[in-house]
C-alpha cells in the first residue's frame, strides 16, 4: 500500500531509535536496584507494546489494502455486522495482557515501598529532603549535618528519603537512581533509593514550581562507606553551624550555591509538621511575592539574575573543592 | 492596582499583540459599518437560537482558540529549540505553556467537539432543534465569554503561569499573586456553566426528540458518544465548578483550603482537580470515537462492526473514567494499595479501548475503501492513536510510573492521545460535515496536503519526546543544558512543530480556495450518507431541518432507504405547520455581564463584580417573565422553502 | 421543537405541554448534577474536618438549640412546598399562593437562624479564614443557605406569574419545578445536619 508507505517507514525508524538509543538514556541506565527494577518493568512492557503495535498494524496494512475500492472488487458485504467468536476474541486477549502486565506491576509497586530486597539487612541511611523554592535542604539526623543542593551517599547501602517541602509541592527524582516521589508541606513522604556504582548523578524536582523551576536541581554523589563516613565527620567537624537567620534566608525562593553545615534545621523546624515556616519566616525578613508583570517583580527580576550571575560564577570558580569542606 | 500592574508592557511581543488586536477590532468595527451589517450581525449571529448556527459559531470560535493555542505551542517549541535560548524568560514560558494548555483542553477540544455536536446530532435523530434551544444560546455566549476573558489576560494584568493543572500552594497568593491566576479561576468558571447546560440539554434531547421509530439502538454511533458525553459532563463539571470555587475563595476571600495556612490541603485540589480532570479526557475522546464510527462506515460503504459492543465499550469507558484520577499523581505516595487498584483500573480501559480498534479495522474488512480525506484522517487516527494507547498503558503502570511522571515521556503521551484522537477528529468531522454547514465541500486535494503534512510533522514533533522522556528531560522546564544532551531530538520536535502550523495554514487556505472555486452541492448527500443528516434535500438544511419528520425503521435509515430505492419524496399534503423557537438577544446580554462579573473577580474589585452578578440575576428573571412560546412556520413558507431550494 | 399537546385529563397541568414535560426532565438532570456538586462539597468538608490549626473544632461549637430550630422550619417549609402543589392539583390557585407564602416565611425564618448562627461563630472566632474545617463548614452550609436565598427569589418571581396569570401548564411546570428545588434543598439539609452537626457533635462530646 503506497500510502502507509511513510507509516512504516517511520516504524522501522522508531526501532532504531529505540535499540540505539537504549543504553544512552539514563532512566534505562540506572545506577541502583531502584532503578534497575524499575528499568526491568518498562523494558517489559515496551516489548509487549511493540508487539501490539505490530499486530495492529500488520491487520490495519493488510485490511486497508485488500479491500480498496478499485476495480474488481471483490469480497464485499455490505452488511456484515459483527461476529461473536471475532468479538469475543479480542475482548480476551486485551483482558490477558491486562493481566500479563498487572501482576509484576502490583509486585515492584509493593517492592519499592519498602528497601531493595539485597541491602535488606542493612540500616538504610536516613536524610531528610526539604524542597524550598528553588533549593533542596538536605539533613542527616544520625550525623547531625546539612547539605544544600548537593548529596553524598554512600554505595550499596539503601537510602531512605524522609520528602517534605516548605512552600510549593515539588517532587524527588534521581533518574539514574530511581522514580521519583512528591515533597509536600505538612506532609512527609518516604522513598528508598540506592547507588551500586560511585559517582555523581543529577538529581532535580520534576514538579513546576514557578519561575525558578529549571534550575532546581542538586547533585548527587555516591561513595564508598568509608569515604562517607570521613566526609561526614569531617563537615561535623569543620563546617559552621545553621542558625535560624541563616536558614530564614533560605527560605526566600531563589536560588543559592552548594551549602554545608554542621547542624540541621530540624533542631527546630520540621516542614512535615509545620506547612506555614517558610511564609512566616517571609514575612519577618518582609519580603513580599510580587505580582509577576508589575516594576516591582521586574526589578526584583534583574536582581534574582544577577545573583544567579555571580552564583554560577562563584561555582565554575570553586568547583571541585566546593563538596569538600 | 497601579497601571504598571494593570497593563502588561516590556515585551515587543506583548506590544505587537496590543497592535494587532486594536486593528482588528477596528477592522471589524469599520467592516461591520461600512457595509451595514450589524443588523445582520445580531439578527443572524447575536440571537440566533438554531443549533446549527450555534455550532457554527464554536467551530469558528475553537478554530481561533487553535490558531492561539497553536502559537503559543510553536512560541515554546522555538525557545526549546536549542540549549539554553533566550528567546523566553521563565516566567513568560511558564505563562505560555499554562495558556497552551488550558486553552487547547477547555477552549479548543471542547468546544470543536460541542460545535460538531451542534450541529449533527440534532439532524442525526432527527429533530427540529434541542430540546432546549435558548439553553443553547446561553451555554454558547457562556462558553465565549469565559473563553475571551481568559484570554485578554496576556495584554491586561498577566496570564496565568502556574500550569494548566495549577496545583496549590503555588497557584496561591502567596506564591503567584495577582490577577493571573484569578483570570484562569474565573474563565474556567464562566465556560463551565456553559459546559454543564449543553450536557443537560443534549442529554435531554437524545433522549426525548428523537423521530419515531429511532430507538436507542438504533442511534447513530456520533449520538450515542455524544449520549455517554453528556453523562460524563454532567457528573464531572459540578466538581470542577467547585474545585475552582474553592480556590477562588482562597485567593480572593482568604479560606483555607489547599493554602500553607490554616491546616490548608494542597492534595485535595490535586484529586478534585483530577477528578473532574480524568473525566474530561474522555469528553474530549469519546465523540471523536463516534465520529470516526461514522466516517469509518460511510466510507468503507458497510455497517459498523459489533455495533452494541462499540456502545458497551462506550458505557464501561464511561464508568472507567470516575475511577481512574489517582493515576495523575501515583507518586504522591497513597501507599502499595492505592497505587496498585489505580494502576489496574487504568490499565482495564484499554480493554473496552483495544476492542474499539479492532471494531472500526473490521468495519473496514470486507468492505470498499474510499480514500476520501475524512477518511485519511480516520486512518491515521488508527494508526498513531495506538501510539498514545500503548504509552498510556505504560503509563499506568505506576512502579514504572514514578520515572516517567512529569517527564516528556507523559508530554508526548498525552498529545498523541489527544492529538492523533481529538484533533484528528475534529478535522475529520469538520471536512465530513462541512458540506452540510456550508453546502460545499473542501477541496479534497489541498485536504490531503493538510493531512499529510499535519501528520508527519505530528509524528516527527512527537514521537522524540518519548526519548525525551526516558533521557530524564522534565515537561515545563523552560531551558536546558547544553551537556543535558537534549538538544538535537529537541531541534527535531521543534522542527515537527512548525510542520503542524504550516499544515493548520494550508487548511485556513483550503478554507478561502474552497469557499471561492468549490463546487456547489446539490443535494444533500454529499458523500453518500448513511444517516438522518444527509436525507435533508437541500445541501444545507434550512432553519427548521426536516419538513416532515422522517420515521425510522433501522439502523443506517437512509442508508437503507436508498438501496431499496425507496427515498421518500415531500408531499405537499404532508406539510403541517412548524413551530420553532424566537431568537432571543438575552443570553449575549447576560454573557457580558458574566464578563462584567468575572473581570471584576480577576482583579479583586468587588463593586464590578457585584454589578455583574446582580446584571446575571436581572436577565434571568427577565427571561422567566418572558413567555415567548416560538412561532409557527406557515405550510406555505415551508412549500416555497422546499421548492426553491429542488 | 415538537409541541404536543397532551389532553387526557388525568395528566397533571405541569405535564400536559411538551416545554413542560422537557423542562421537568431537563431540571431532574439538572438535580443529579448540583447532587454531585454538594457530594464534592461533603467530601471537602470531611477531609478538612479535623484540620482545625489554632481555632475551635466546629463540633465545638455548634448549639444544638439553632440547629433544631433551623432544621425544624426546612423540613415544615419542605412539607408546606408539598401542600402548596396538592393546591395546584386541585386548581386551587389562591391555596398554591397561600402554602408556598408560608413556605417562604419558613425560607425566611431558616435564613434568620442560619445566619444568626453564623454571626455567633464568628464572634466566637471562627470565621472562614481560620481553618481549614471552617473554611470547608462555610462554604458547605453557606452553599446551602444561597440556594436557599436563591429559592426564595425564584419561588417569589413564579408566585407572581401564577397571579398574574393563573394555573397554565406553563406556570404550572414551574411551580413544580421550584417545589422540586425546594425539597431537594431540604433533603441536602438532612445530610447537613446529619453529616456536619451531629457527627460533628458527637465526635467533640463523645
Amino acid at each position: 500500500m503506497r500510502r502507509l508507505k511513510p507509516f512504516f517507514t517511520f516504524g522501522l525508524l522508531m526501532a532504531v531509535f529505540m535499540l540505539s538509543g537504549c543504553s544512552d538514556m539514563i532512566v534505562l541506565d540506572p545506577k541502583g536496584p531502584v532503578g534497575a527494577e524499575q528499568r526491568d518493568l518498562i523494558m517489559y512492557s515496551i516489548w509487549f507494546m511493540l508487539f501490539i503495535l505490530l499486530v495492529v498494524y500488520a491487520l490495519t496494512a493488510f485490511i486497508v489494502y485488500k479491500y480498496r475500492d478499485r476495480k474488481n472488487h471483490k469480497g464485499y458485504d455490505p452488511d456484515n455486522e459483527g461476529s461473536h467468536l471475532l468479538e469475543t476474541i479480542w475482548w480476551i486477549i486485551p483482558i490477558i495482557i491486562v493481566i500479563a502486565l498487572s501482576i509484576p506491576t502490583v509486585k515492584s509497586i509493593y517492592s519499592l515501598e519498602g528497601p531493595p530486597e539485597e541491602s535488606k539487612d542493612q540500616k538504610p541511611l536516613v536524610i531528610h529532603a526539604t524542597s524550598v523554592n528553588w533549593k533542596w535542604v538536605f539533613s542527616y539526623p544520625e550525623q547531625d549535618i546539612e547539605t544544600v543542593n548537593y548529596l553524598h551517599i554512600p554505595e550499596d547501602r539503601p537510602v531512605l528519603f524522609k520528602l517534605t517541602s516548605a512552600d510549593s509541592m515539588a517532587s524527588f527524582w534521581v533518574p539514574q537512581l530511581g522514580g521519583q516521589k512528591y515533597a509536600m508541606a505538612g506532609m512527609e513522604t518516604e522513598l528508598y533509593l540506592q547507588a551500586d556504582e560511585q559517582g555523581t548523578y543529577e538529581g532535580r524536582n520534576s514538579n513546576f514550581t514557578g519561575e525558578g523551576f529549571t534550575n532546581h536541581t542538586f547533585d548527587v554523589m555516591a561513595m564508598s562507606d568509608a569515604e562517607f563516613e570521613k566526609w561526614a565527620s569531617e563537615t561535623k567537624a569543620h563546617a559552621p553551624e545553621l542558625s535560624k537567620g541563616q536558614y530564614d534566608k533560605l527560605m526566600l525562593p531563589g536560588h543559592v550555591k552548594e551549602m554545608t553545615f554542621s547542624s540541621t534545621h530540624l533542631d527546630w523546624v520540621d516542614h512535615a509538621t509545620n506547612a506555614e515556616y517558610a511564609l512566616d519566616a517571609r514575612e519577618r525578613l518582609g519580603y513580599e511575592e510580587k505580582i509577576p508583570h508589575s516594576r516591582a517583580a521586574k526589578e526584583e527580576k534583574k536582581k534574582r539574575e544577577e545573583e544567579m550571575k555571580k552564583l554560577e560564577e562563584s561555582e565554575s570558580e570553586s568547583h571541585g573543592d566546593s563538596h569538600a569542606h | 492596582m497601579k497601571w504598571d500592574e494593570f497593563f502588561v508592557t516590556g515585551d515587543p511581543m506583548i506590544y505587537g499583540a496590543d497592535v494587532s488586536i486594536v486593528l482588528t477590532m477596528v477592522g471589524i468595527l469599520f467592516y461591520l459599518t461600512k457595509y451595514n451589517k450589524w443588523k445582520w450581525l445580531w439578527d443572524e449571529w447575536l440571537t440566533t437560537v438554531d443549533h446549527k448556527k450555534l455550532g457554527i459559531m464554536y467551530i469558528v470560535s475553537a478554530v481561533l482558540m487553535l490558531f492561539r493555542g497553536g502559537v503559543d505551542a510553536l512560541l515554546m517549541r522555538t525557545q526549546l529549540a536549542v540549549p539554553e535560548a533566550k528567546f523566553l524568560d521563565s516566567q513568560h514560558y511558564n505563562e505560555i505553556f499554562t495558556t497552551h494548555g488550558t486553552i487547547m483542553i477547555i477552549f479548543m477540544a471542547m468546544p470543536f467537539l460541542i460545535g460538531l455536536i451542534n450541529v449533527v446530532v440534532p439532524l442525526q435523530i432527527g429533530a427540529r432543534d434541542v430540546a432546549y434551544p435558548y439553553l443553547n444560546a446561553v451555554s454558547f455566549w457562556t462558553f465565549f465569554i469565559g473563553a475571551m476573558l481568559f484570554n485578554i489576560s496576556f495584554v491586561i494584568g498577566g496570564s496565568p503561569s502556574a500550569g494548566w493543572t495549577s496545583y496549590m500552594p503555588l497557584a496561591s497568593n502567596e506564591l503567584s499573586p495577582g490577577p493571573g491566576q484569578n483570570y484562569y479561576l474565573l474563565g474556567l468558571q464562566i465556560a463551565g456553566i456553559g459546559t454543564l447546560l449543553t450536557g443537560i440539554n443534549f442529554l435531554v434531547t437524545i433522549l426525548k426528540m428523537r423521530a419515531p421509530g429511532m430507538t436507542l439502538f438504533r442511534m447513530p454511533m456520533f449520538t450515542w458518544s455524544s449520549l455517554v458525553t453528556m453523562v460524563i459532563i454532567i457528573f464531572a463539571f459540578p466538581i470542577l465548578t467547585v474545585a475552582l470555587a474553592l480556590m477562588t475563595f482562597d485567593r480572593l476571600f482568604g479560606s483555607h483550603f489547599f493554602t500553607l495556612q490554616g491546616a490548608g490541603m494542597d492534595m485535595l485540589w490535586a484529586n478534585l482537580f483530577w477528578l473532574w480532570g480524568h473525566p474530561e479526557v474522555y469528553i474530549v475522546i469519546l465523540p471523536a470515537f463516534g465520529m470516526f464510527s461514522e466516517i469509518i462506515s460511510t466510507f468503507s460503504r458497510k455497517t459498523l462492526f459489533g455495533y452494541k459492543a462499540m456502545i458497551w465499550s462506550m458505557l464501561l469507558i464511561a464508568g472507567y473514567s470516575f475511577l481512574v484520577w489517582v493515576h495523575h499523581f501515583f507518586t504522591m505516595g497513597s501507599g502499595a494499595l492505592v497505587n496498585s487498584v489505580f494502576s489496574i483500573t487504568t490499565m482495564a480501559i484499554g480493554i473496552p479501548t483495544g476492542v474499539k480498534i479492532f471494531n472500526w479495522l473490521f468495519t473496514m474488512y470486507r468492505g470498499k475503501i474510499q480514500f476520501t480525506t475524512p477518511m485519511l484522517w480516520s486512518l491515521g487516527f488508527i494508526v498513531n492513536f495506538v501510539i498514545g494507547g500503548v504509552t498510556g498503558v505504560m503509563l499506568a503502570m505506576a512502579a514504572a510510573d514514578y520515572q516517567y511522571h512529569n517527564t516528556y515521556f507523559l508530554v508526548s503521551h498525552f498529545h498523541y492521545v489527544l492529538i492523533a484522537g481529538t484533533v484528528f477528529a475534529c478535522f475529520a468531522g469538520l471536512i465530513y460535515w462541512y458540506p452540510k454547514m456550508f453546502g460545499y465541500k473542501l477541496n479534497e486535494r489541498i485536504g490531503k496536503w493538510v493531512f499529510w503534512v499535519f501528520t508527519i510533522g505530528f509524528n516527527v514533533c512527537f514521537f522524540p519526546q518519548y526519548f525525551l522522556g526516558l533521557d530524564g528531560m522534565p515537561r515545563r522546564v523552560y531551558t536546558y543544558s547544553e551537556e543535558s544532551g537534549w538538544g538535537p531530538l529537541n531541534m527535531v520536535s521543534t522542527i515537527g512543530g512548525f510542520m503542524m502550523g504550516i499544515a493548520f495554514l494550508i487548511l485556513v487556505y483550503n478554507m478561502y480556495y474552497s469557499f471561492r472555486y468549490a463546487k456547489r452541492e446539490t443535494t444533500g448527500d454529499a458523500w453518500d450518507g448513511r444517516t438522518l443528516e444527509w436525507s435533508t434535500p437541500t445541501a444545507m438544511p434550512p432553519f427548521y431541518n426536516f419538513a416532515k419528520i422522517p420515521e425510522v425503521t433501522g439502523l443506517d435509515h437512509f442508508w437503507r432507504q436508498k438501496q431499496a430505492g425507496k427515498v421518500e419524496k415531500l408531499k405537499a399534503e404532508d406539510i403541517k405547520p412548524i413551530h420553532m423557537p424566537s431568537n432571543s438577544g438575552v443570553p449575549f446580554i447576560m454573557a457580558s455581564f458574566f464578563f462584567v462579573a468575572g473581570f471584576g473577580m480577576v482583579f479583586d474589585w468587588m463593586w464590578m463584580a457585584i454589578a455583574g452578578i446582580i446584571g446575571v440575576f436581572g436577565t434571568l428573571f427577565y427571561r422567566s417573565f418572558e413567555y415567548d412560546d416560538g412561532y409557527y412556520v406557515s405550510v406555505e413558507e415551508v412549500i416555497e422553502t422546499e421548492k426553491i431550494s429542488k | 421543537m415538537a409541541h404536543a399537546e397532551t389532553h387526557d385529563p388525568n395528566t397533571p397541568l405541569e405535564y400536559r405541554s411538551e416545554t413542560g414535560r422537557l423542562n421537568i426532565l431537563g431540571f431532574w438532570i439538572f438535580l443529579g448534577a448540583e447532587i454531585a456538586l454538594f457530594a464534592t462539597l461533603f467530601a471537602t468538608y470531611m477531609v478538612l474536618e479535623h484540620r482545625i490549626a489554632d481555632g475551635p473544632s466546629p463540633g465545638e461549637l455548634f448549639e444544638v438549640k439553632s440547629l433544631l430550630i433551623q432544621t425544624f422550619l426546612l423540613l415544615t417549609s419542605s412539607f408546606t412546598c408539598g401542600l402548596a402543589v396538592h393546591e395546584m392539583r386541585r386548581q386551587n390557585v389562591k391555596g398554591l399562593i397561600t402554602w408556598m407564602a408560608i413556605t417562604l416565611g419558613l425560607g425566611l425564618g431558616f435564613l434568620y437562624f442560619e445566619i444568626e448562627e453564623f454571626l455567633h461563630f464568628i464572634h466566637e472566632g471562627a470565621n472562614i479564614g481560620t481553618s481549614a474545617a471552617w473554611s470547608g463548614f462555610f462554604v458547605l452550609v453557606g452553599t446551602h443557605g444561597a440556594h436557599v436565598t436563591f429559592g426564595i427569589f425564584w419561588v417569589t418571581m413564579v408566585l407572581i406569574q401564577v397571579a398574574k396569570r393563573g394555573l397554565t401548564p406553563a406556570t404550572s411546570a414551574k411551580v413544580f419545578i421550584t417545589s422540586l428545588y425546594w425539597h431537594f434543598l431540604d433533603v441536602v439539609w438532612i445530610f447537613i445536619f446529619t453529616a456536619v452537626y451531629l457527627m460533628g457533635m458527637v465526635m467533640h462530646n463523645g
